[in-house]
C-alpha cells in the first residue's frame, strides 16, 4: 500500500551526439496511492527526463537506482506493460501520427489496455459512447476524432486529446507533463478538470509545471523542486506560491 | 541499344529455351538476349534469377489446383469476370458478356522493352476487350492464376475504350509454385474515356512477374492505375502510358510490400506528347528482412506538351538494416511552360510516433503495423472504389 509510485536514487543519462549526458543524478521521489505531487523546477533539471524514464522511452540509458510501481520494478518493463500496469504520460509535446485515424487509435489503445488488464474489448458502439461522454466533457469538437492523430491540431487541441487519452485508459498513475503550458485559461481550466474528476484514493498524479497558475486548479498534496537532475525540496503547497514569488534561487542556494 | 550486352545464349538456359520456343519472328526478337544489369533499364533488377531454367511451356491446370487458387482470393461479387489458369482462359470460372472476347489479337513488341520483346515472341491470347462509345461497362475483374515448375505464360490482352467509355478493370495475379508469368496490356482510352486499372500481384514467393502495361491516352481521356507489388520471388511492373492529345490524364499509383529476400520493381515511363496533359504518381514501398525495392519513374515532357502538369512522389520505408531500395526519378522535360514536381523519400519508422502508441498500452508489432499501415494509406486512398479499396487493404494485411 505504502510502495506505490516509489523512485530511489535514479541516474539517467542521454546520448548526445556520441558523447553521454547525465541528466538524472540520483533522484528520490515517492508518491503514495491517492496522492497528486507537483514538480516544479528550472529548464534543464530533468522534469521531462524523468516522465520519459518512468514512461520507457528507450533512448535514455537508466545507470543507476530504481523506481518500482505497485511493487513491480517499473524499469524492467516494456512501455505497454507499464501503461497496462496503470501508468499513464501526458506527452509535453503530444506526437502527431499522419495517416492513423484519432479514433481508431483511441479504441485500439482502449482495447489494448483492456485486453492486458484481463477485460472484454468495446465494441465500436460502446466505444463511441464512451468516447463521445468525454469528448462532450472536454468540449473536444467531433472532428477531432475524425483526423488523424495530432495532426493540424492546436496546442490546446492537442493538451485536450492528451487528457481525453488519460481519461479513456483510467490509469491509476498519471504523469502530466507540462500539459498547462501554451493553454489559455478555459483549456487550463479543463486541463485540470480532467485530472481533478480522476482524484480517487485509486488515483495518483505526478504533475510537472512551470506555472503556479496550474495549482489554483489542482491542488496537490505535495509539491517538489527539482534541479539538477535531482528533487533538492519537497514540502506542501505553499512552496509553489514562495517559488513564485522569489523563484528558484533560495531553494539552488539551500541545496548547494 | 549500343549498351545492350547480351548474355550469350550458350551461358543462358532460359534464353535458349524461349527460342526455340518462340516461332519464326519470335527468335529475331530475342536474339539480343536476356538484358543484364548493364543496360541501364536493368541495373537495379537482375534478372539473373530466370537466366538458369530452361522455361517450358506451362501445362492446363487442374480443376483443383484453380479451384484452391481461387478459393484464396477475395473477388469482387458483381460485374464479369475473365480467369485465365496458366496462360489458358477458363470458361467455367468466367463470366464475360458477349462483347468482350477471351481471344485477343496478337501485340507488337515494345521497342527496346525486354518484357514486351519476351511476351511477343511466346504470346498468348488474352482478353480483347472494347467498350463502345459512351458505354459504362462497369467492373472486369480479371483472375490470373498459375502454377507448375520451370513454366512461363505470356498473355496478351488489348483493351480498348472508345470515346466516352468507361471500364473498371480488377486485376489479380495468383499462383503456387515456380514460373513466370508475362502478361502485357495493351490499353487505348478514347476521347472523354476513363480506365480505371487495380492490380493486385500476390504471385506465389517462388514466381517471376514481368507485366508491361502500354495505354495510349486521348483528348480528356484518363488512365488512372493503382498496382499492389506484394508477391513473387522478382517482379516489375512496367507502365508506359503516352499522353497523345490534349488535356489527357494519367495516374500511376503504387505499393509495393517486399520481404524475405524478394525484389519487386514498379518502373514507369509517362510520355507527355501533347499540351495540357496531367500526370499523378505516388508509389509508396515498404521494406523488411533482406528485402529489395525499385522504382523508376521517368517523366518525358515533349516540347509541344506546354502547360504540362506533372506530380510524381515516391517514398520508401525500410524496416530492417539489410532492406534495400533503388530509387530513380527522372524527369526529362523539353517544353519550357510546364509544372512538375517530384519527390523522393526513404526513411525508417520514427520511435517518438513508436513510443508514443506503446506509452498508450499498444504493443510493439500493433504499433509497427499502425504506422506501416499509416505510411501506406494515402497512397491506398487514390483507389477511387470502395469496393477495390477494402479488398486491396485485406490483400495487404493477410
Amino acid at each position: 500500500m505504502s510502495d506505490f509510485l516509489k523512485i530511489q536514487g535514479l541516474q539517467a543519462r542521454i546520448d548526445a551526439d556520441g558523447t553521454p549526458k547525465d541528466i538524472l543524478k540520483g533522484l528520490d521521489l515517492e508518491v503514495p496511492k491517492g496522492e497528486v505531487h507537483v514538480i516544479m523546477g528550472p529548464n534543464g533539471s530533468g522534469k521531462s527526463t524523468l516522465s520519459y524514464v518512468l514512461a520507457g522511452r528507450d533512448d535514455y540509458e537508466v545507470t543507476g537506482g530504481s523506481a518500482t510501481f505497485k511493487g513491480q520494478d517499473l524499469l524492467a518493463l516494456e512501455p505497454e506493460e507499464r501503461a497496462a500496469l496503470g501508468l499513464f504520460l501526458a506527452f509535453q509535446s503530444p506526437v502527431e501520427l499522419p495517416g492513423v485515424n484519432n479514433a481508431n487509435f483511441l479504441r485500439t489503445a482502449v482495447n489494448a489496455v483492456r485486453r492486458a488488464r484481463g477485460e472484454a474489448e468495446l465494441d465500436a458502439v460502446a466505444f463511441l459512447k464512451a468516447v463521445r461522454a468525454e469528448t462532450k466533457h472536454l468540449s473536444m469538437s467531433d472532428d477531432m476524432l475524425k483526423r488523424a492523430v495530432n495532426v493540424g491540431f492546436s496546442g490546446g487541441e492537442k493538451k485536450r486529446n492528451e487528457v481525453l487519452q488519460m481519461r479513456l485508459l483510467q490509469p491509476s498513475f498519471a504523469i502530466l507533463d507540462e500539459t498547462d503550458s501554451g493553454l489559455d485559461i478555459d483549456a487550463l481550466r479543463i486541463v485540470a478538470e480532467g485530472v481533478n474528476s480522476l482524484r480517487s484514493p485509486d488515483f495518483s498524479a505526478l504533475v510537472i509545471t512551470h506555472h503556479q497558475r496550474l495549482l489554483d486548479y489542482i491542488v496537490p498534496d505535495r509539491v517538489h523542486v527539482m534541479a539538477h537532475g535531482r528533487i533538492i525540496h519537497s514540502g506542501g503547497p505553499d512552496i509553489a506560491k514562495t517559488l513564485e514569488k522569489q523563484g528558484y534561487t533560495q531553494f539552488l542556494e539551500a541545496a548547494a | 541499344m549500343s549498351t545492350h550486352s547480351p548474355v550469350t545464349q550458350s551461358s543462358c538456359p532460359a534464353l535458349e529455351a524461349f527460342v526455340a520456343r518462340a516461332a519464326g519472328q519470335g527468335a529475331t526478337l530475342l536474339e539480343n538476349g536476356l538484358p543484364t544489369r548493364r543496360v541501364e533499364a536493368w541495373r537495379y533488377t537482375s534478372l539473373r534469377p530466370i537466366a538458369d531454367t530452361a522455361w517450358q511451356a506451362a501445362d492446363v491446370l487442374s480443376p483443383e489446383v484453380v479451384s484452391a487458387l481461387l478459393a484464396r482470393l477475395a473477388l469482387p461479387e458483381t460485374g464479369a469476370r475473365a480467369v485465365y489458369g496458366n496462360g489458358g482462359f477458363l470458361h467455367e470460372h468466367s463470366s464475360l458478356p458477349e462483347s468482350f472476347s477471351p481471344d485477343a489479337q496478337s501485340l507488337s513488341p515494345l521497342n527496346g522493352i525486354f518484357s514486351a520483346t519476351l511476351n511477343a515472341a511466346l504470346g498468348e491470347k488474352g482478353l480483347d476487350i472494347r467498350v463502345p462509345v459512351g458505354e459504362d461497362a462497369g467492373l472486369l475483374t480479371l483472375v490470373s492464376v498459375s502454377g507448375g515448375q520451370n513454366v512461363s505464360t505470356h498473355l496478351q490482352h488489348r483493351i480498348v475504350l472508345e470515346d466516352g467509355a468507361t471500364l473498371t478493370l480488377y486485376d489479380v495475379n495468383v499462383g503456387d509454385g515456380r514460373y513466370i508469368t508475362n502478361p502485357r496490356f495493351d490499353i487505348v482510352v478514347g476521347k472523354n474515356a476513363t480506365l480505371r486499372h487495380v492490380k493486385v500481384q500476390r504471385e506465389s514467393l517462388s514466381a517471376t512477374h514481368l507485366a508491361i502495361i502500354s495505354a495510349d491516352v486521348a483528348e480528356k481521356g484518363e488512365y488512372d492505375s493503382f498496382t499492389l507489388n506484394y508477391g513473387a520471388n522478382l517482379a516489375r511492373h512496367e507502365a508506359v502510358v503516352t499522353l497523345g492529345a490534349p488535356h489527357a490524364m494519367a495516374h500511376v499509383n503504387g505499393v509495393q510490400i517486399i520481404d524475405g529476400q524478394r525484389l519487386n520493381d514498379l518502373t514507369s515511363m509517362i510520355h507527355h506528347a501533347a499540351p495540357d496533359g496531367s500526370s499523378r504518381q505516388t508509389v509508396k514501398t515498404v521494406l523488411s528482412d533482406a528485402g529489395q525495392g525499385v522504382f523508376q519513374g521517368k517523366i518525358l515532357v515533349d516540347r509541344v506538351a506546354q502547360k504540362t502538369d506533372g506530380y510524381q512522389m515516391n517514398q520508401a520505408l525500410l524496416l530492417s538494416e539489410q532492406a534495400q531500395i533503388n530509387s530513380k526519378p527522372e524527369l526529362e522535360i523539353y517544353a519550357d511552360d510546364v509544372k512538375c514536381s517530384h519527390g523522393a523519400t526513404v526513411g525508417a519508422l520514427d520511435d517518438e510516433q513508436l513510443f508514443y502508441l506503446r506509452s498508450r498500452g499498444i504493443p510493439e508489432t500493433e504499433a509497427r503495423e499502425i504506422l506501416v499501415r499509416a505510411f501506406l494509406i494515402d497512397a491506398l486512398d487514390l483507389v477511387a472504389d470502395e469496393v477495390l479499396r477494402e479488398l486491396l487493404l485485406r490483400s495487404m494485411t493477410s
